[in-house]
């Protein structure tokens, strides 16, 4: 009798902190968000875009910061011109794609870092790094809301057009489909979805909440709404889990997060039905 | 007689190294054309050139009478990829795939209507792959991939369907059947424009051939293009292996 009770207790008593409840509502939110743009971006395979984005909003949220401006609106600025530097440098000259990725937005990052040390404010630099969602303001909780409505709205609104741009932009093209508009449009929705990300995991780790989910559930099915219906499952799912054991282990809220989305990648892996390594049909 | 495609002195120049220069091409409607060339002759580009994908640095393209960008508002253009340039492992079913031929034809969100489901439905039958709509397209031989391709330009209802290397790879039924669809497209006034190195199929059921080497080198009735000259002008002097036993 006593033991389910002690289960009960263990995930009742953290929700009596207020922090509690806004860490997990909110990286239950984020997480659901990026597990949705997650699939497109395993799909298109753009998780290095992913990852450098992310990177590359540091000095605009800085600015933004410095600016009194929403940092959602610097983190977008930079986020976008970043990519736009990538695609320029890549056109002009005759370096590869991935080495441009490389030194763009470490170029960016480390514009970022000069301008943390530089402005005078309260920027706290390992908070942005690394995410404190348990020390959300209602300021940050408000912006997140906005910028996760608008992410969902426009993937919903485009979901079929962008599944075809992933799949096949000449096509998508050849039937007069906008792919310019659909290739920004995604690029707009990667950046303000690390901002999102930002707020919970922190930059360095907002590219696992914009791959990994995706990952996890493209080894679990060939039907695309199933597929997104995983990702966002298991990114929830991680995320809740994720606030629960840092409070619980004491330790980073981030790592926890990503080290569940991770665990759950790794099962899917191994137990996948079809495509895990331990269940695939021997042929 | 209606003329589908109609290239006049096309340039298409990638950062200033030349991949097609002066190409013109007409092709009326009910024919199918044969595009022959190595590879890097110019044969994609002209594909992307006639999907917008390149702007050509001079000369113009219509179809149907129309800019490229209007015709394809219209969906009057139908592009069946090389399998190579697909990602088969992509988690969509062939009744996906085919229904993506009517987007163009659909509102914002996509939303089939009945319309789009019978056309799908009929496209899907012709290249005999019914059955099988529910599966992925992970699930499919090579074959029955490119036929799920033709479905959705065929869904597409466009009259300029522009095919890739179709028979690459492809199984001796689904060979015949993409044979026996393209001329009943042709019967209804479609134009087909086939690339391929494979001389026999050109032989086979192109009514015209269109030699390519950066340029159009010749451009006609088969048996007129296909000699010796012509051949060893658009292989570089090198007749490739599948010319063996089959040059006149």
């Amino acid at each position: 009798m006593w033991r389910p009770l002690i289960l009960v207790e263990l995930l009742l008593e953290p929700l009596r902190h207020d922090f509690m409840v806004r860490a997990l509502v909110i990286s239950a939110l984020v997480g659901g968000v990026c597990g949705l743009l997650s699939c497109y971006m395993t799909l298109k395979g753009w998780a290095l875009m992913g990852d450098a984005v992310s990177h590359a909003v540091l000095p605009g949220v800085v600015l933004a910061y410095a600016l009194g401006l929403p940092f959602s609106l610097g983190a977008f600025v930079f986020g976008v011109g970043s990519v736009a530097a990538i695609g320029f440098v890549k056109q002009k000259s005759r370096i590869k794609e991935d080495t441009v990725i490389g030194l763009v937005f470490t170029g960016f990052f480390a514009l970022g870092l000069v301008l943390v040390s530089k402005t005078r404010s309260n920027i706290d630099l390992t908070q942005i790094l690394f995410g404190n969602v348990l020390g959300i303001s209602a300021a940050d909780i408000q912006q997140t809301w906005m910028i996760c409505l608008v992410v969902v709205a426009l993937l919903l609104l485009f979901r079929r057009d962008l599944l075809l741009f992933c799949f096949d932009p000449t096509h998508a093209r050849s039937i007069g489909i906008n792919t310019g508009l659909l290739h920004y449009l995604l690029l707009s929705v990667l950046s303000l979805a690390a901002v999102a990300g930002l707020q919970t995991v922190g930059i360095i780790l907002v590219v696992a909440m914009l791959v990994t989910p995706g990952a996890t559930a493209y080894l679990l099915t060939d039907r695309f709404d199933r597929m997104t219906w995983l990702a966002i499952g298991s990114s929830v799912l991680s995320s809740l889990l994720g606030v629960y054991l840092s409070y619980w282990t004491d330790s980073s809220t981030a790592g926890c997060i990503v080290l569940v989305q991770t665990g759950l990648f790794l099962m899917a892996f191994l137990l996948a039905p079809r495509h895990g390594i331990l269940c695939r049909p021997s042929s | 007689m209606t003329i589908r495609i109609a290239a006049e002195q096309l340039c298409v120049d990638y950062n200033g190294s030349v991949a097609l220069y002066d190409a013109s091409l007409t092709l009326p409607a009910g024919c199918i054309c044969g595009m022959v060339g190595m590879n890097g002759a110019g044969k994609s580009t002209l594909f992307k050139a006639l999907t917008g994908f390149v702007r050509p640095s001079r000369g113009r393209i219509r179809i149907n009478g129309l800019k490229v960008a209007e015709a394809q508002r219209e969906q009057a253009v139908a592009y069946v990829p090389q399998s190579e340039g697909i990602d088969c492992d992509f988690p969509v079913s062939v009744w996906d795939v085919v229904m993506m031929g009517r987007y163009g034809s659909m509102n914002l969100l996509r939303i089939p209507r009945q319309s789009d489901r019978l056309a799908v439905r009929d496209a899907l039958e012709r290249v005999e792959l019914l059955d099988l709509r529910d599966r992925p397209l992970s699930a499919l031989s090579g074959g029955q991939r490119k036929r799920a391709f033709l479905a959705r330009a065929i869904a597409q209802r466009a009259s300029v369907l522009l095919l890739d290397e179709p028979f690459n790879g492809v199984d001796v039924r689904t060979e015949k059947l993409m044979a026996e669809l393209f001329l009943q497209l042709r019967s209804q006034a479609c134009s087909i424009l086939i690339s391929t190195h494979d001389l026999s199929h050109v032989q086979d059921f192109c009514d015209v051939v269109v030699l390519i080497n950066k340029t159009v080198l010749a451009y006609g009735e088969t048996s007129e293009v296909f000699t010796a000259e012509n051949l060893s002008q658009a292989f570089g002097g090198l007749p490739p292996d599948v010319l063996r036993g089959q040059t006149p």
